[in-house]
């Protein structure tokens, strides 16, 4: 572990009774890096982030964060990170003023220097017209903007955010990921979680989960080259759902989906897509020749946490 | 002990509570709703620890205790051999009846007069008083009568009218009035039940809410969040007191006959156990509703032994001994001996002193436990 490292976790494992929800994951985190966790529901990844907030126990394993033991140190480490969790963590009958002011207090703000971070995050995070509503009659999406501003207002060095764009519009969507790699930008090191894999090409390296284990790691680039995914192609059709049907159970097709309005199908290798090509042709499907794409982040996805 | 840490945390519970015009009535409301109520309510009461003094030392004294024993509303406990010793039981709570028999009881019977035997009733609790009193009467007149009987038999003569004169005398709450033995009742109950179920419900919200994780992992210490959680608990418990109080005073016209101050002391001791409770309680349950089935394993019993509905005297041994674990036990004595009696630290720093012994256990093992468990 180095000053550059923000993140140390060495298998880590969660069990709930003989369930185990994380089995011995290891990886680490660099500083100022956005380091992006990927996984289907119940995968484990909320688990993991819970044990290096602290929030949980691990039943083995260690992590480190800053370096400071998360174990060992637990006090250090809360007050240099932020946590957003995946829940809703407002309290209802609390203003978005109030809510900051409480954040601001327990960070030990007071005076000037709380109104002015309170203001400046208000406005970033587009509050600053709703500082008097109480948090019980805020949109969905204004809510998550609250909580992030909740988590980022004491400047800590380490946030994870887990799944913050959950239940927000494409717009503001688009308005976190600014901040998010805004922050990073200023050094902030950031752990996220999303199920929205379009957000995860803004990670500088992603991490895949599936079952408690780490099943594949990277940055997008060189996850997209993993050779488990074989060759992906790309099909143009007027009619892509009548291909998929058609292409799906193909020997040869390793697995389909529908992208934006193309067809992607992976296959084992290059040599796949002339009879790819030929099966079009044959049942006289309204469909372009196949050809070889780079794959996206949901072909990655599905290649790796599907079992073969 | 970071002090902002813990305000930041009181401050916002004071806004949460005042927020919400519905629970800051319910909780304003409820006592004083419950003074009346249970005003209502009467209780019937037997086995009547006595004080006994008994000057005459005869078998007529000896068969008159025995009328008393044998009407089971008496049970001779304490002998005594001055007034002072009557005067003391009684005071500090260990009997609740006294009688005292003159030295020339015996003599006087036989001489054919009336011999005066007093009878006195702490009168704290108004009902089971009024029922001491006339059971004593009735152990007048028919001791003298059954004198009479046998005077009959011996001679075969008419002889006049004698009898015991059981001079019953009310102490304390000397109108017998039930509003004013249910007045600290209600304060000791109400005291027990609305802060163990704020206290428990403060907690298990924040856990459901989803909350209390990001308290976890704020740099807020267990010690801060239980010190700012509680402040406006105690707040609440101050301002029912208060109004419970000002109700007895100027609207059944009940006085307070011993200190505020040392009152409003032991409230603050009381504090540890009912808060404590609650919080021990949200570190086992997980939701609100689980809670508050929870805690009535503890508010029902509590209530039952402590001699807010059944006098502890008059329950069996092994109850009675569950009772003396029951925190409002010492707290129900405190209150009705500070403002009924108007007794103060002298007689009742032994039972102070338990309830503090009892309630910082409850308290030190319920943060310990909340501690361990804030996952
Ligand atoms: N307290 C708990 N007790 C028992 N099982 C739990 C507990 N918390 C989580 N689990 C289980 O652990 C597994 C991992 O859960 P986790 O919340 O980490 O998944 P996740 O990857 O965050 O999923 P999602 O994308 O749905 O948020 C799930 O099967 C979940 O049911
Ligand atoms: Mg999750």
């Amino acid at each position: 572990m180095n000053a550059t490292t923000s993140v140390h976790v060495e298998k880590l494992t969660k069990r709930f009774g003989a369930f185990v929800a994380v089995d011995a994951i290891s990886f680490d985190i660099a500083a100022g890096e956005i380091w992006g966790f990927l996984g289907p529901n119940g995968s484990g990844k909320s688990t993991t982030i819970r044990m290096l907030c602290g929030v949980l126990e691990p039943t083995s394993g260690t992590a480190d964060i800053l370096g400071f033991n998360v174990a060992r140190n637990p006090e250090a480490v809360k007050l240099r990170i932020g946590y957003m969790s995946q829940g809703s963590t407002l309290w209802a009958d609390l203003t978005v003023q109030e809510h900051l002011r409480f954040y601001a207090g327990l960070y030990g703000m007071s005076g000037r220097e709380r109104e002015e971070r309170i203001s400046s995050w208000v406005q970033r995070v587009g509050l600053s017209e709703r500082r008097e509503q109480l948090a019980g009659t805020l949109p969905g999406g204004y809510r998550k903007r609250l909580a992030l501003a909740c988590t980022l207002l004491h400047a800590p060095q380490m946030i994870f955010l887990d799944e913050p764009t959950a239940g927000v519009d494409p717009v503001s969507r688009r308005e976190f990921w600014d901040i998010i790699v805004g922050l990073a930008d200023e050094g902030t090191t950031v752990m996220v979680t999303t199920h929205y894999l379009d957000e995860a090409e803004h990670c500088n390296r992603l991490a895949m989960i599936y079952n408690g284990t780490i099943v594949a790691s990277g940055t997008p680039e060189e996850l997209k080259h993993l050779p488990q995914i074989g060759t992906m192609v790309e099909v143009l059709s007027s009619d892509t759902v009548g291909v998929l049907d058609a292409v799906e159970h193909l020997p040869f097709v390793r697995g389909a989906g529908l992208y934006g309005s193309s067809l992607h199908v992976a296959l084992a290798d290059t040599s796949d897509i002339e009879r790819l090509n030929a099966a079009l042709a044959e049942h006289d499907l309204p469909a372009e020749a196949a050809r070889p794409v780079l794959p996206s982040l949901e072909d990655v996805f599905s290649a790796v946490v599907q079992p073969q | 002990m970071n002090w902002r840490r813990a305000w930041t945390i009181a401050l916002k519970e004071y806004t949460q509570f005042f927020r919400d015009r519905r629970t800051v009535a319910a909780t304003m409301l409820m006592p004083l709703i419950q003074v009346v109520l249970y005003g209502y309510l009467s209780s019937d009461v037997r086995y009547q620890p006595t004080v006994v003094w008994d000057l005459s030392q005869s078998a007529e004294s000896r068969q008159l205790l025995e009328a008393f024993t044998n009407s089971q509303y008496f049970s001779m406990k304490y002998r005594a051999t001055s007034m002072g010793g009557v005067v003391r039981r009684i005071a500090d709570g260990a009997a609740l009846a006294g009688i005292v028999i003159p030295p020339n009881y015996a003599t006087l019977l036989h001489q054919g007069k009336t011999p005066q035997v007093m009878v006195a009733v702490d009168a704290s609790d108004a009902t089971a008083a009024r029922t001491s009193l006339s059971v004593a009467q009735a152990i007048g007149s028919s001791v003298s009568a059954n004198i009479e009987r046998k005077a009959i038999a011996a001679r075969g003569i008419p002889i006049p009218h004698v009898g015991v004169d059981i001079r019953a005398r009310a102490w304390y709450n000397t109108a017998l009035r039930q509003e004013v033995f249910i007045v600290p009742g209600v304060l000791a109950l109400v005291m027990q039940f609305t802060m163990t179920f704020l206290s428990m419900s403060t907690i298990v919200r924040e856990r459901e809410l989803g909350t209390l994780e990001q308290l976890v992992v704020s740099p807020i210490r267990s010690s801060e969040l239980m010190l700012g959680k509680m402040l406006p608990l105690m707040t609440i418990g101050y301002i029912n007191v208060t109004a419970i109080l000002l109700m007895a005073i100027f609207w059944f016209g009940v006085p307070i006959a011993g200190s505020v101050i040392l009152l409003y002391f032991t409230v603050l001791v009381f504090f540890f156990t009912t808060l404590g409770m609650g919080i021990l309680v949200s570190t086992i349950a997980k939701t609100y509703i689980q809670a508050t089935q929870l805690i009535q394993f503890f508010l029902m019993p509590s209530m039952l032994l402590s001699g807010f509905i059944f006098p502890v005297d008059a329950m069996p041994v092994a109850l009675r001994a569950l009772s003396y674990l029951v925190p409002l036990t010492y707290f129900l004595t405190i209150v009705r001996g500070i403002i009924i009696k108007g007794i103060g630290i002298d007689y009742l720093w032994p039972q102070i002193a338990l309830l503090a012994a009892l309630g910082l256990g409850v308290f030190v093992f319920a943060v310990t436990r909340f501690q361990k468990r804030i996952d």
